[in-house]
């Protein structure tokens, strides 16, 4: 009997954290960073015979390395940042929005449009204005539409918006081959209708309403009416109809917030920067943003901290490459993948605890004696 | 003569904090019937579940006959003949009750000696069964009956009862305590979980209690009586006594007139029901669970849309109002819901934005007044003492009780004329309980009706001025709560119609004048 009793007794137990110091927490996530670079270095050592110093130093040159550089990557962080802000509000009211991508592409295409039809035939300023309204309606109608769906037959959103994206981005390759009537396939950037530059730099427009947004978007969440609406819908949508709140409304309401953010911030690439249109404006920065949002667990601020980190990846990942003379562009996704997955695994331990069971006789409560002196801990 | 089963020092733990179980000692004899008397949380189910195979101890020794026994599963339980009927009956709905019965079984499927065993069985002790029924064609009692002969058919002696009573009528008590007794007199040994004290001096022999999930002592059930056993439960002293009061108010608050409700399958969850709701006065609402009393509240309130018939708040019309509307038109009514977490409060909401869940959208700002909800909040935690670190954490995070007091107490504060309550005491310690209907009887006094949907009799017959009968959406009668007893309630819930003379809410009030 006892044998077979021992033979029972598992070697450890998870167990579920009920609190944890901000510290502790900080330091696990640095920890996951940390090992996300050990393991890259070493997979970098194996396979391209590349030291450590020479990866690390080439990631940081490809972010910080000139001046075009750094603003290239506060740009790029921007841009990031904007459609993870779109995304927050939904994902907040768990409306599971993955198409920012089309959301964000057909605002662009709305502004191409604009300044394709009407470049040079308006004053500049006019064709800002139309592009932009043109932008917003756009995307605040590729966000409608699924929303509608939800709300009235409670329609998958996660198929709906992923869905729309391949509506949008085939509506683009539609019209490229509509305006470019030569063999090459590529749009030509318009140079008429194009936003402003601050003195000259590119990037600080859309920087600066970013930034705007940032600040807009932490207030609406935390202290706004809507704010709490929404996330008392995200929350339980029996208790938001017990508080008076009319579901519906605020599930449209929201999508159409978020549709319309992705809408300008297609008008923000295309007006502001590429003044062109292709089927990769986007590249997968709504995807990108599902993940910041996530990982930072709604929380605008915190969604700083993660564009910076993604955006510092990719960048600096692609640097590497050039550096190494490496074709086989696989290695830049191998490293952002590592990067997630030591992060997001690293959770793990910020959610739980394993307690190990000591070998010998006293199996049993040696167990209980380390739980207790957990518990006594915490109390204390 | 040995003992059945012993538990030796048993120790369970979850997660870090969570002491369920602490050097709990337990012995069931042979033969007899044990009650396992706690309140809520006291860790009885988890006791039980390691007798049954469900969780395995952290540490501690298990007995069965005298020997130590290894349980690790629900198949090693029944290999020791320990069999437990779980609170939540675990069958599956579109088999019938031989096949229930059998499943899991490592034996040939021939229904026809299935059957002749199941009758045989329940033959034996008076069940009442027929093998061939569907379980989504029982009613709750018959779903419980499959289970305990599920567990006899495995050959169990030694079975365990996770909250019998709890679904059941009064009736339907009777006649499993008259069951169990013929259990025992075949040799069975039975242990029964509760928190119903008359249920523990009818049908146990001797009673052992929990409080905290540590062990406080055995008593012979003829030595004692209900307030020692409250006391050892609850730790101190409890005054039982539910004080009801006659008010002089005479103002017609709610009135409902042929009310019909779809419920979620288009059936009609309530059928033509018609009564009113006067000041100062607790009007019960008894039945069976699902005969249409969340359909009614809910109704009420303006959360599910009406079929036919009126609702008139002193004589203004609410039916297939939103809340939103009914709150809009100034009218003061309260909602306690049943499912607290579920549509009363927020869960992951501090206790401060939960305070605001009603009234966020007042003022014109587009922002929300939190310092206000944090003024409330600190209130209400001075108020009724709710044990919470602060008003910032999350309502999910606090006990059961102190969940219940913020409801409460929220729905209070905002001075209602009618509140509408389902199940307001449900999973909470006796001294919450206590507390909560209280307060119910402070609003009764201030003039406030009440519409109290309950589960436990005998604490309706003492609280409420009258009750109303539901049984399948169908209105049995409203009776004098002082002039009722449990055995005509139980008939009634079960489709009988009223026995006593029917009152209207007119005639009450002439006979408290």
């Amino acid at each position: 009997m006892t044998k077979n009793k021992a033979k029972h007794e598992p070697l450890f137990h998870v167990v579920r954290r009920t609190s944890m110091p901000a510290w502790q927490s900080i330091s696990i996530r640095a920890l996951s960073i940390l090992a996300a670079f050990l393991v890259c270095c070493l997979i970098l050592l194996i396979a391209y015979q590349c030291d450590p110093i020479t990866f690390i130093s080439s990631l940081f040159n490809g972010v910080f390395g000139t001046e075009r550089r750094i603003w290239l990557f506060l740009y790029d962080l921007a841009i990031l940042l904007g459609i993870s802000l779109a995304l927050v509000p939904a994902f907040k009211m768990k409306f599971w929005n993955i198409g920012a991508d089309g959301q964000t592409l057909i605002g662009g295409l709305g502004c191409v449009a604009v300044m394709h039809y009407l470049g040079g035939v308006l004053p500049d300023a006019g064709v800002i204005a139309i592009s932009l309204v043109v932008s917003i309606l756009a995307g605040g109608i590729w966000g409608l539409i699924p929303a509608f769906f939800k709300a009235r037959f409670k329609t998958n959103e996660t198929l709906f918006t992923l869905m729309m994206n391949y509506i949008a981005i085939q509506l683009v390759s539609f019209f490229i081959n509509t305006w470019v009537s030569s063999g090459t396939g590529v749009l030509k950037p318009i140079d008429t209708g194009n936003l402003p530059t601050i003195g000259g730099n590119t990037y600080l427009l859309t920087i600066i309403l970013v930034a705007i947004l940032l600040v807009f978007m932490s207030v609406y969440l935390r202290y706004s009416k809507h704010g709490f609406e929404l996330s008392l819908v995200g929350e339980n949508e029996n208790t938001a109809r017990y508080a008076g709140i009319n579901v519906r409304k605020v599930i449209i309401r929201t999508m159409l917030l978020s549709g319309v953010i992705c809408g300008v911030m297609g008008f923000l690439m295309v007006s502001g920067y590429t003044h062109t249109i292709s089927t990769s404006l986007v590249n997968g920065r709504g995807f990108t943003g599902v993940i910041v949002t996530w990982l930072s667990g709604f929380n605008p601020l915190y969604m700083v901290l993660t564009s910076v980190l993604f955006v510092f990846l990719s960048r600096g990942t692609s640097q590497v490459i050039t550096n190494l003379g490496i074709t086989n562009s696989a290695i830049q996704n191998i490293v952002i993948g590592i990067f997630y997955f030591c992060i997001i695994g690293f959770e793990f331990f910020i959610r739980y605890q394993v307690l190990f069971t000591k070998n010998g006789s006293k199996r049993n409560s040696s167990l209980v004696k380390g739980l207790e002196v957990k518990a006594e801990s915490k109390e204390a | 003569m040995e003992n059945a089963i012993e538990l030796k020092n048993i120790t369970k733990r979850f997660g870090t904090k969570v002491v369920a179980n602490k050097n709990v000692n337990l012995t069931l004899r042979k033969g007899e019937i044990l009650s396992l008397l706690g309140e809520n949380g006291s860790g009885k189910t988890t006791l039980m579940n390691m007798i049954a195979g469900i969780y395995y101890p952290d540490s501690g020794s298990i007995y069965v006959n005298g020997e130590e026994a290894v349980i690790k599963s629900p198949r090693d339980a029944f290999s020791y003949k320990i069999g437990m009927i779980h609170q939540h009956f675990k069958l599956v709905d579109i088999f019938s009750a031989a096949e229930n019965i059998i499943l899991g079984l490592k034996e040939r499927y021939n229904l026809n000696k299935v059957n002749k065993m199941v009758k045989d069985i329940a033959n034996r002790y008076g069940f009442d069964i027929d093998p061939k029924k569907k379980v989504y064609e029982m009613s709750v009692s018959e779903k419980q009956t499959v289970e305990i002969i599920k567990v006899l058919y495995r050959g169990a002696d030694i079975l365990i009862l996770d909250e019998p009573t709890a679904v059941l009528t009064p009736q339907e008590i009777a006649k499993l305590f008259t069951i169990l007794k013929s259990m025992k007199k075949d040799g069975k040994s039975i242990i029964i979980i509760t928190h119903k004290l008359n249920e523990v001096l009818e049908i146990s022999d001797r009673v052992s209690i929990l409080r905290k999930g540590k062990y406080i002592g055995t008593l012979d059930t003829d030595k004692t009586n209900e307030s020692q056993l409250t006391e050892m439960m609850v730790g101190k002293k409890v005054d039982l006594e539910i004080d009801r009061f006659h008010t002089s108010f005479d103002e017609l608050l709610l009135e409902v007139k042929d009310l019909s409700v779809l419920g979620t399958e288009n059936h009609r969850a309530i059928k033509h029901i018609n009564f009113d709701l006067r000041a100062g006065e607790i009007l019960g609402v008894a039945g069976i669970t699902g005969c249409g009393q969340k359909e009614l509240c809910e109704a009420i309130v303006g959360l599910h849309p009406i079929k036919s018939g009126d609702i008139i708040h002193k004589g203004q019309s609410i039916a297939n109002l939103t809340p939103r509307q009914i709150i809009d038109k100034g009218i003061a009514m309260s909602f306690i819901p049943e499912d607290r977490l579920g549509m009363g409060l927020a869960p992951s909401f501090s206790i401060t934005d939960n305070m605001m869940l009603k009234t966020y959208n007042e003022g014109k700002l587009p922002f929300v007044d939190r310092k206000k909800a944090r003024a409330e909040a600190i209130n209400l935690i001075k108020e009724l003492d709710i044990v919470t670190p602060s008003t910032e954490i999350a309502v999910k995070k606090l006990s059961g009780g102190n969940v219940q007091k913020v409801l409460v107490g929220r729905e209070i504060s905002a001075g209602p004329n009618v509140i509408i309550t389902a199940y307001p005491v449900r999973g909470l310690d006796i001294n919450s309980s206590y507390l909560i209907y209280n307060i119910l009887n402070k609003q009764k006094a201030k003039g406030v009706g009440v519409l109290f949907v309950g589960e436990d009799l005998d604490v309706m017959l003492s609280l409420c001025d009258r009750i109303m009968v539901l049984c399948h959406g169908k209105m049995m009668g409203i009776v004098d709560a002082t002039k009722t007893t449990k055995e005509e309630l139980g008939m009634m819930m079960t489709g009988k119609e009223k026995i006593s003379d029917d009152i209207s809410g007119k005639e009450t009030q002439n006979d408290q004048k």
